[in-house]
């Protein structure tokens, strides 16, 4: 099976150990992917805050570059960039005068439909659950984690068209059917404040000591994600959420890919668990 | 605060819903928005409030206020609202229009971050991070800031320390330079 394949940036740089593990389970399972010919940035958050316009034809563009390598679907396993590509291909095809725009801007057309999908809808609605579970070797048994979506994943739900904006579940029966044991903690869906990661760290510090503290209540021995803000936001601040709160988390916030890797008796090493800040340790002896 | 009401027509909501194409009469301050806000308890003026500003016709208060600026972008506001007002864009077209009337922003933190994001993005087609990151400080003259952060960051293989450059430049200059700050609007509601 062949499918395309958007990394976008955190992928290439800070989000190594989500394309590490996402390879390593795809070779596994025999897919193939198609990286998206010169893509360019989503433009993430800075872009449609700065210039609307700008916003969608940065994620646009990606598709034109798709649709010329005549492409039907793109996985784009960052949340942010998944939300910003469905973002630019739902604009276009409610506003016949954007997506004329559109053109102007990227000097090309999307020919045809193109599907986007995050790791979470790759994985139950193309790979299918029942594929996967044929292919388990080492069930992740014993193991308690909190699924974290975040915003972009499912929201704005007109958009994205993806799971239940306030109680999603694509990611807790992914879990469970690895093995593990998927806690129910009212965290699912708040916003980590990733996008102020860098300029609003005071933000960010107390959005994550809610988030830890409502999973560390509930349970979870790690944070599951499918989004490279979320996972650099709570792994790295970590520390300092403790330093500044005097609280003592020390929870792993692992990659979906990673824990399925696991489940799909992929080596540890090479799955990336070990780039962590946090330790994933008790993870790795699987 | 001061309210001046000039009339019962609201000039700035009926310009908002012009670039926009939201109309924020619909609100009826049920607060909805405000209550599952992340970033309300760090600003003065919640999403409801701003939208009752504008409502009010109180541009420059509005176009000052730190509200648009310190939104994450995450969308509860919008997804929540009873009377679906994408509140979320209306942050968003509050920023911008701050931007293209000249205003100073209220938190330049996020600007200079966009901006360093953005430099970036223009030059190469795709974000150089660890170059990013130094020139955002350099901005913001906090060289040092996330600084522990870094050398652990690049023991972990986590920072690319070269920029990534796509061949297609030409087509990243075009949509730079020539986006406008607003998309067209199809057609405009009467009231
Ligand atoms: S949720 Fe909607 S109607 Fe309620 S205050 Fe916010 S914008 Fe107004
Ligand atoms: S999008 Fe902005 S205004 Fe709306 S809830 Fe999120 S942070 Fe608050």
């Amino acid at each position: 099976m062949a499918y395309g394949y958007y990394p976008g940036c955190s992928l290439h740089s800070t989000a190594k150990e989500y394309s590490m593990s996402l390879k390593a389970v795809c070779r596994k399972l025999n897919i193939e992917l198609n990286e998206v010919e010169d893509w360019n940035c989503c433009g993430a958050t800075p872009a449609h805050t700065t210039k609307e316009e700008l916003g969608v034809a940065l994620a646009y563009s990606n598709l034109v570059n798709a649709s010329k390598q005549g492409l039907d679907n793109v996985l784009a396993p960052c949340a942010a960039c998944y939300n910003r590509l469905k973002n630019a291909s739902y604009a276009a095809s409610h506003s016949p005068l954007l997506e004329k725009r559109m053109n102007e801007l990227t000097g090309g057309k999307v020919e045809h439909d193109i599907k986007v999908f995050n790791i979470l809808e790759f994985f139950r609605d193309i790979y299918g659950q029942d594929n996967l579970k044929t292919a388990i070797q080492k069930p992740l048994s014993g193991f308690n984690v909190a699924c974290y979506y975040g915003c972009l994943l499912v929201r704005p739900s007109k958009v994205v068209n993806f799971d239940d904006p306030e109680d999603p579940q694509s990611m807790d029966e992914l879990v469970n059917l690895l093995g593990a044991h998927a806690v129910e903690w009212s965290c699912k869906t708040e916003c980590c404040g990733g996008s102020h990661a860098i300029p609003e760290t005071d933000i960010v510090l107390e959005l994550g000591r809610r988030i830890f503290s409502s999973a560390q209540s509930q349970g979870a021995q790690m944070i599951a994600v499918a989004c490279p803000l979320c996972q650099a936001n709570l792994d790295m601040r970590q520390e300092q959420i403790n330093k500044k709160y005097k609280t003592d988390f020390k929870m792993p916030v692992v990659y979906i890919t990673q824990l399925l890797g696991l489940a799909l008796g992929i080596p540890s090493a090479e799955l990336g668990l070990n780039s962590h800040f946090v330790s994933t340790q008790e993870l790795a002896k699987i | 605060m001061q309210l001046k009401l000039d009339n019962n027509v609201s000039q700035f909501a009926d310009e908002i819903e012009a670039l926009s194409g939201l109309n924020l009469y619909d609100c009826y301050q049920c607060g909805k928005c405000s209550a599952g806000c992340p970033v309300s308890q760090f600003t003065q003026e919640s999403p409801t409030r701003l939208i009752r500003l504008i409502q009010l016709n109180q541009k420059e208060t509005v176009l000052n206020s730190k509200t648009p600026y310190l939104c994450a972008s995450c969308s509860t506001c919008s997804e929540r609202c009873p009377m679906e007002i994408d509140v979320a864009k209306v942050m968003e077209t509050v920023r911008i229009l701050a931007s293209r009337e000249g205003v100073k922003p209220a938190v330049k933190e996020v600007v200079n971050f966009s901006g360093a994001f953005l430099d970036s993005v223009k030059s190469n087609g795709r974000l150089f991070e660890f170059g990013m990151t130094i020139s955002f400080n350099l901005r913001n003259r906090t060289p040092l800031k996330d600084a522990m952060l870094g050398p652990v960051m690049l023991q972990k293989g986590k920072l690319g320390l070269f920029p990534q450059s796509i061949k297609n430049k030409e087509k990243i200059k075009n949509i730079f330079n020539n986006s406008s700050y607003f998309e067209p609007k199809e057609e405009k509601k009467e009231h």
